[in-house]
């Protein structure tokens, strides 16, 4: 019997010919990726009474999360945090500006196949989509990996979700994942890696299978794998910082189970109030009122995101009433976006520039709700209290979605501009 | 063996609110952690949460994000230990990785309430309510050797000799 492409990883990075399912594993991941929470691992990492981070040529920063800092707690441990990496000699370290790490990572060509990345963020997924395996730790987990450079994990059984067809302008990789997750819930991949395959995830670009990657931890799986192809080859031909070798399933893994979905009959989706996987069809909500709609984050920061929102806010101005952000995932995006004249649209239309960051996301800096207020967001969690007050409501959709919506003011089906 | 009293939840208790974003950069110590614990979920639970007391919930507790003050949070609140069918895998981790059990109990946990009393046997793997008793697996020695001691800092402070 063959290996899936987890179990293929996870023996590589052991050592071993072969792991079996439910066997723990001691690895030392590739790259370990932490962000405005390297504060509060350095100093658990001081406690473990080790001086120097073991191997810090392994070890990327990026503030991202609450930058530029909104107050002075936050000032200080970004600069505790620049002191620290200076100190131990972490030259991969991004400062406020640069961009979300998970965008971050793959530009600056770390995400590379066959990898193992480790990040004390949950979206660590997301670097599934170069052919990377990619998950998330916890904050101890990470001081630890900066004192030993290792870590035991379990390996997952795996589950192949074969989407089939085409996904048809304006329906998007965030309409087909919030279907996936809807259909078989939050915890519908509890502890698997997922496999994403089939025609319609062949025919797409990069940035749409970092949206799967990226909310893979939705469904509960422990990565988001998406095969390396001459798409993800061409992106890491620049930028790639070493040489790298793909990892593929065997042709004969053994799978726990194949999903298939079919991305030709699928229209926009809407995850709502406060659950990711409380998914229905955009029509189900159509007309209910929002007062912010977020077009951003990790998860849809990108140019095709930039790009399809703006298809329908060129000439157009957003509803009185509604506050429109934008974030591009990061300077480089921000920089193609005002060259090609994204930003102008969008500032024309009466949309608010943000710097890439992680933005209102987890309500812990910019653009929070009120009680009573409702948000239509790009990003990928509608939990309760997440973006402010725990009496607002965030529903989770497509950059076209979002775009409809802020310029009637209420949630709308994006067909309706196309 | 721990027995205490049962704060019950349901199914998808998610990080933000065990551990609202908002405080998530913010530096803090676990005694002012836990005085968030649950703040979005339950906003009397932090108040009156003694220590030893037991939260039993639904599936997939901890789903979500990475943070660990979700886990620290509930550990500085005094909970002895967590029930529930799932975990989140991240949760699961922070748990373990900071002292507090946390036990994948398959059957049972619909049939306990808020205020029962139930007593864990970690040793035998087995949970009692009223009149029934449930079984549970051990966790694999490794994850139990962090358990042991007291979480994942002491652990390899321990492996290290750096203690």
């Amino acid at each position: 019997m063959g290996m899936t492409f987890a179990q293929k990883v996870l023996a590589d990075k052991a050592g071993l010919d072969r792991v079996d399912v439910g066997q723990i594993v001691e690895i030392e991941p590739d790259i370990c990726l932490s962000h405005d929470n390297t504060a509060a691992i350095a100093k658990t990492f001081a406690k473990i009474g080790v001086k120097r981070v073991k191997n810090p040529e392994r070890f990327v920063v990026v503030l991202d999360h609450t930058v530029p800092a909104s107050i002075e707690k936050y000032a200080q441990s970004h600069k505790e945090i620049r002191a620290f990496v200076a100190e131990q000699g972490i030259h991969r370290f991004f400062d406020a500006g640069v961009g979300i790490c998970h965008q971050v990572l793959p530009e600056k060509g770390f995400a590379l196949p066959g990898r193992l990345i480790l990040g004390s963020d949950s979206h660590t997924t997301t670097y599934g989509a170069f052919g990377a395996f990619a998950a998330g730790v916890g904050r101890s987990e990470m001081a630890v990996l900066y004192a030993t450079s290792k870590i035991w994990l379990k390996t997952p059984a795996t589950f192949r979700i074969v989407v089939d067809g085409r996904l048809a302008e304006p329906v998007t990789a965030k309409d087909l994942i919030l279907k996936i997750i809807g259909d078989i819930g939050a915890d519908g991949a509890l502890y698997r890696s997922v496999e994403y395959a089939g025609d319609a995830v062949d025919a797409m670009s990069l940035a749409s299978r970092m949206v799967l990657s990226n909310m893979a931890i939705e469904m509960g799986a422990k990565n988001g794998y998406c095969a390396p192809d001459a798409k993800t080859f061409s992106f890491l031909e620049q930028r790639a910082e070493t040489d790298y070798v793909p990892v593929f399933p065997d042709p004969d893994a053994d799978y726990e189970q194949t999903l298939h979905f079919d991305a030709s009959a699928l229209g926009p989706q809407v995850a709502k109030p406060h659950t990711v996987d409380h998914v229905s069809p955009v029509e189900t909500v159509a007309g209910t009122p929002v007062q912010q709609a977020l077009l951003g984050t990790c998860t849809n920061g990108r140019m095709e995101d930039l790009r399809l929102a703006a298809k329908i806010l060129e000439g157009r101005k957003i509803a009185a009433g509604v506050r429109l952000l934008v974030l591009p995932a990061s300077q480089e995006i921000l920089l193609d976006a005002l060259r090609e004249g994204l930003i102008d649209t969008f500032v024309k239309a009466g949309a608010m520039l943000l710097n890439p960051g992680c933005g209102p996301c987890l309500g812990a800096h910019q653009g929070v709700l009120a009680p009573g207020e409702a948000c239509i967001s790009t990003a990928n969690r509608n939990f309760k209290g997440r973006m402010g007050s725990p009496d607002a409501e965030i529903y989770l959709g497509s950059p076209a979605t979002v775009a409809a919506s802020a310029v009637t003011g209420v949630i709308t089906d994006p067909r309706e501009f196309f | 063996m721990s027995k205490g009293r049962v704060w019950k939840y349901g199914d998808d208790v998610n990080t933000d609110v065990i551990f609202p974003g908002k405080y998530t950069y913010q530096p803090m110590e676990p005694a002012e952690m836990a005085e968030h614990a649950l703040e979005d979920l339950d906003p009397g639970f932090a108040g009156s949460v003694k220590p030893g007391d037991i939260i039993v919930a639904g599936k997939n507790f901890g789903c979500g994000s990475s943070r660990e003050q979700a886990a620290t949070c509930l550990k500085a609140a005094g909970v002895a230990a967590i029930v529930a069918p799932s975990f989140s895998r991240i949760f699961f981790r922070n748990a373990i990785n900071s002292g507090l059990p946390v036990i994948e109990l398959a059957q049972g946990t619909d049939k306990i309430e808020t205020g029962d009393e139930v007593e864990i046997n970690f040793e035998a793997g087995t949970l009692r309510h009223k009149d029934s008793e449930y079984r549970f697996p051990a966790l694999p020695p490794e994850v139990l050797a962090i358990l042991e001691d007291g979480g994942l800092i002491p652990h390899v402070k321990k492996v290290l000799g750096t203690g």
